[in-house]
C-alpha cells in the first residue's frame, strides 16, 4: 500500500514554542487515524504541519510523495483542512460559501448541490447568512465546502465538534465513504469512543510527539484504546 | 488566473454590499472630514476651493485606511486566508482580486466624495478626462499598495496602529501627484497635470508587480 | 565609549576597540576644525560649520539605508540571519542619522535661508519621507513575532520602501520644481585647503562612526537571535520530557484554540 503521510522526526516551531518536537508517523492511502493527546500535545499543529501551511525546522515530511521541506505549497490543492476555525465568510449566505469555496477548489455546481443535500443545508438554511448560524450548522457548511473540494487527504480537527448525534454519525459515515474511496484521513478528537467504529488506529500525542500508535505499519508501541 | 481574481473580488464586493459597512460607515465619515476641513479653514470659500484638491485625496487616503483594515479583517475574521492557501488559486491571483474589490469600493467613495466637494467647496473642473484618468490610476496605485501593506500588517496583532505608519509615507507620490493632478484640472494652480498623471501611472505599475510577486511570500507562515 | 564586558555578552573586539579610539580623538578634533580652525564662509558665515556634521551625516544615512535594501535583497536570496540582523543594525542606525540630517538642517536653515523648514525643497521632503518610512519598518521590526516571519516582512518592507524613495523624490521635485541647496562647493575649487581638509575629516569620522555603531549593533541584535536560537533546544529537551510524565490516555475533555 502506498504511504500518504510519512514523517520523520518533525521539529516545528511556532514562534520559539517548539510545537513539535521530533514526531514520526507513517499512514498508508486509505487509512483512518485518530490522534489524541492531553491539551498543548502538538495535535492540531501536526494537521496544519501535515497542510502544508507550517515550515519544518528539523526531520523530514512527505504527502503524497512530495517533500514539504523541498516545496509546501504543491500540495495544499490536495488537502482539505478543517480546523477549530471553518473559513467561511460572515456576510455570505450558506450557499454562497459554499459556492465560493467550491469555484476555488474547480467544483460544479451539481457537488454544490450533492453537498448543500448530504450536509443537511438544503431549504431555508441555504439562505442564511453565516453569522446567523449556530455553531453545528457552521460546522456543517464548513464540512460541506470540504465535500465539494473531494481532496485525496482529510486533516479533521474535532470533526464532531458542536454536532447533534444525527451530525456525529453523517460525519462519521462520511469519513468512512472517503476512506473507501481511497481519501486518506487523520482525525483529532478527544471523543474517542464515538469515532472508535471508523478505525483501529490511535495514535496518542505528548509533548510534541508521538508516544504510542495502536497500530499501522506493525509499528505498535503501547495500546490505547 | 484573471478568472479567479474575478471570482475572489466579486466575493469581497458581495460581502461588502452585505455589510453596508462602506455606504453607513465610512461614506459618513468621509463627509464628516470634509466638513471638518470646512471648520478647519474658517468657512472661506476661496481657501476651500484653492485646497480641494489636496484636501480632497487626504480625505481619500485617510477612508482608504479603513477599507484596507475591512479587506484584511473579512479574511482573518474566521481563517479563510489559510483556506484559501489550500486551494490552486495562484497569490497572484489572489492579490489581484482584493486589490480589484479595493479599487471598487474607494472609486465608489470618491465618486461619492466627489460631489460633496463640488457643492461644499464651490470647485469647477476644467479638464474633466484629467480628472477622470487621474482618479482611476491613483485609485490603482492606493489599491494596489494598500493590499500589500495590509497583508504586511496583518495578523500582527497590531493592525490598526502599524498600517497607517507604514503605508501614508509609501503612498505620498500619490497625495503629491493625485493632488497636482486635480489642482490643474480644476484650473487651480499651474502645473502639468498629464506629467503628474505619468507619474501615477509609474507609481501604480510599479506596486502592481511588487504585489502580484511578493504577495505569495507574505501569506506564508515562517 | 569602549564596553569591556565579559566575554560571553561582550560586543566589542579588537577592531571595534579600535574603532572608538579613532573616534575618542576623531571627534574633538572634528569640532576644533570645524567650530575654531577653519574659516567662515563668504555668504554663510559662522552657519556654514554646522555643514561639516549635516552633510556627512546625510550622506551616511543614505549609505545606511542603501546597506538595509542590500541586506533585505541578501536576507530574501540566502535566508541567513547575518544578513537579517546587518539590515536591522544598519535601518536603525539610519534613522539615527536621518533624523540629526532633519535638526541639524532645520537649525541651519534658519539664519541661512530664514526658514526652520522649507517644504519646497526636494531634498528636505524626500528626506522626511524616507525617514518616516524607515520608522515603519523599525516599527514593524519589534513586532512579535517568530524570528523567520519577522526577519521576511521587514525585507520586503526594506525592498519596497527602496524602491519607493526615487519616486517619491521625482515627485517632491516636479511638486515645486525647486532647491535650495546648493550645488556642490567642492567641485568650484575654491575652497581653501583647510575647509577641504575638514570637509574631509567629517566625512571620515562620521564614516567610522557609523561602522562602529554598525558593530556593535549587528552583534547585539546577533545575540539577541542566539539566545533564541539557543534558547529552542533546550526548550524540546523540555517538551520532550513532558511526554513521559503524563498519563497518555484520553483525558476526555474538549480542548480549543490550542497552538494557534
Amino acid at each position: 500500500m502506498t504511504v500518504a503521510i510519512d514523517l520523520r522526526e518533525v521539529v516545528v516551531l511556532l514562534s520559539h514554542f517548539p510545537a513539535l518536537t521530533g514526531a514520526t508517523l507513517r499512514v498508508s492511502q486509505g487509512e483512518i487515524v485518530l490522534l489524541q493527546g492531553p491539551n498543548g500535545a502538538g495535535k492540531s499543529t501536526l494537521l496544519r504541519l501535515c497542510a502544508g501551511l507550517l515550515p519544518i525546522k528539523e526531520g523530514t515530511a512527505k504527502i503524497l510523495g512530495q517533500d514539504l521541506g523541498e516545496n509546501r505549497r504543491r500540495v495544499r490543492p490536495d488537502i482539505g483542512l478543517l480546523g477549530h476555525k471553518t473559513g467561511l465568510y460572515e456576510d455570505l449566505t450558506v450557499e454562497e460559501n459554499i459556492a465560493f469555496w467550491a469555484s476555488m477548489t474547480r467544483a460544479n455546481s451539481q457537488e454544490i448541490t450533492d453537498a448543500i443535500e448530504v450536509m443537511g443545508l438544503g431549504g431555508r438554511l441555504r439562505d442564511v447568512l453565516a453569522r446567523q448560524l449556530s455553531a453545528g450548522q457552521r460546522r456543517r457548511t464548513a464540512f460541506a465546502a470540504l465535500l465539494v473540494q473531494r481532496p485525496p487527504i482529510w486533516l479533521l480537527d474535532e470533526p464532531h465538534a458542536a454536532l447533534d448525534s444525527e451530525g456525529r454519525s453523517l460525519v462519521n459515515e462520511l469519513i468512512k465513504n472517503a476512506a473507501a474511496a481511497g481519501a486518506t484521513v487523520l482525525l483529532v478528537s478527544h471523543a474517542a469512543k464515538e469515532l472508535s467504529a471508523l478505525t483501529g488506529r490511535v495514535v496518542t500525542l505528548a509533548g510534541g510527539r508521538v508516544t504510542s500508535d495502536s497500530g499501522g505499519n506493525g509499528s505498535e508501541v503501547n495500546g490505547v484504546s | 488566473m484573471l478568472a479567479d481574481s474575478w471570482l475572489i473580488a466579486r466575493k469581497d464586493l458581495q460581502v461588502e454590499i452585505r455589510s453596508r459597512i462602506i455606504i453607513n460607515q465610512i461614506a459618513p465619515y468621509t463627509l464628516l472630514i470634509m466638513v471638518l476641513f470646512g471648520f478647519a479653514l474658517d468657512a472661506n470659500t476661496q481657501t476651500l476651493r484653492d485646497t480641494a484638491p489636496g484636501l480632497y485625496w487626504v480625505a481619500i487616503l485617510l477612508v482608504a485606511l479603513l477599507a484596507i483594515q475591512r479587506g484584511v479583517q473579512i479574511e482573518d475574521a474566521d481563517a479563510a486566508r489559510d483556506r484559501m492557501l489550500l486551494t490552486p488559486v495562484s497569490s497572484s491571483s489572489i492579490f489581484l482580486g482584493k486589490s480589484l474589490a479595493l479599487f471598487v469600493q474607494l472609486l465608489v467613495l470618491e465618486v461619492l466624495l466627489f460631489f460633496v466637494m463640488m457643492v461644499l467647496f464651490d470647485t469647477s473642473v476644467e479638464d474633466p478626462l484629467l480628472v477622470c484618468l487621474s482618479a482611476f490610476v491613483a485609485t490603482v496605485g492606493i489599491a494596489t499598495s494598500g493590499t500589500l501593506y495590509g497583508v504586511i500588517a496583518s495578523g500582527v496583532g497590531v493592525r490598526e496602529t502599524l498600517l497607517p505608519i507604514l503605508l501614508l509615507p509609501v503612498l505620498a507620490p500619490v497625495a503629491i501627484g493625485a493632488t497636482r493632478t486635480f489642482g490643474d484640472a480644476f484650473g487651480r494652480v499651474n502645473a502639468d497635470g498629464w506629467a503628474w498623471f505619468g507619474l501615477l501611472v509609474v507609481f501604480a505599475v510599479v506596486y502592481t508587480v511588487l504585489g502580484m510577486f511578493s504577495y505569495g511570500q507574505l501569506l506564508e507562515e515562517e | 565609549m569602549i564596553t569591556t564586558v565579559g566575554p560571553f555578552n561582550a560586543t566589542s573586539s579588537r577592531s571595534t576597540r579600535f574603532l572608538g579610539l579613532c573616534l575618542l580623538l576623531g571627534i574633538p578634533a572634528l569640532i576644533l576644525f570645524a567650530f575654531i580652525f577653519s574659516p567662515e564662509d563668504d555668504s554663510m558665515e559662522d552657519a556654514v560649520r554646522l555643514l561639516y556634521i549635516h552633510v556627512p551625516v546625510a550622506i551616511f544615512s543614505y549609505i545606511a539605508f542603501g546597506v538595509t535594501a542590500v541586506g533585505s535583497i541578501c536576507y530574501l536570496w540566502k535566508r541567513s540571519r547575518w544578513w537579517d540582523t546587518t539590515a536591522h543594525a544598519s535601518a536603525e542606525i539610519g534613522v539615527m542619522f536621518c533624523g540629526l540630517t532633519l535638526v541639524t538642517g532645520s537649525i541651519w536653515g534658519r539664519p541661512t535661508w530664514n526658514t526652520w523648514w522649507e517644504w519646497g525643497d526636494v531634498r528636505l521632503v524626500t528626506t522626511l519621507v524616507m525617514f518616516l518610512m524607515f520608522i515603519g519598518y523599525l516599527a514593524l521590526r519589534q513586532v512579535p513575532a517568530s524570528p523567520e516571519a519577522r526577519a521576511k516582512r521587514a525585507a520586503i518592507v526594506g525592498i519596497i520602501g527602496t524602491i519607493n524613495i526615487p519616486i517619491v523624490n521625482r515627485s517632491v521635485e516636479w511638486w515645486e520644481n525647486s532647491t535650495l541647496h546648493q550645488q556642490s562647493s567642492l567641485t568650484d575649487g575654491n575652497l581653501e585647503n583647510l575647509t577641504l581638509f575638514t570637509w574631509f575629516l567629517g566625512t571620515l569620522v562620521i564614516g567610522i562612526t557609523y561602522l562602529w555603531l554598525l558593530i556593535h549593533r549587528f552583534r547585539v541584535g546577533w545575540l539577541e537571535t542566539e539566545e533564541e536560537r539557543l534558547g529552542y533546544g533546550a526548550a524540546i529537551e523540555e517538551r520532550q520530557a513532558e511526554a513521559h510524565g503524563l498519563d497518555v490516555g484520553s483525558t476526555g475533555i474538549p480542548e480549543e484554540g490550542e497552538n494557534e
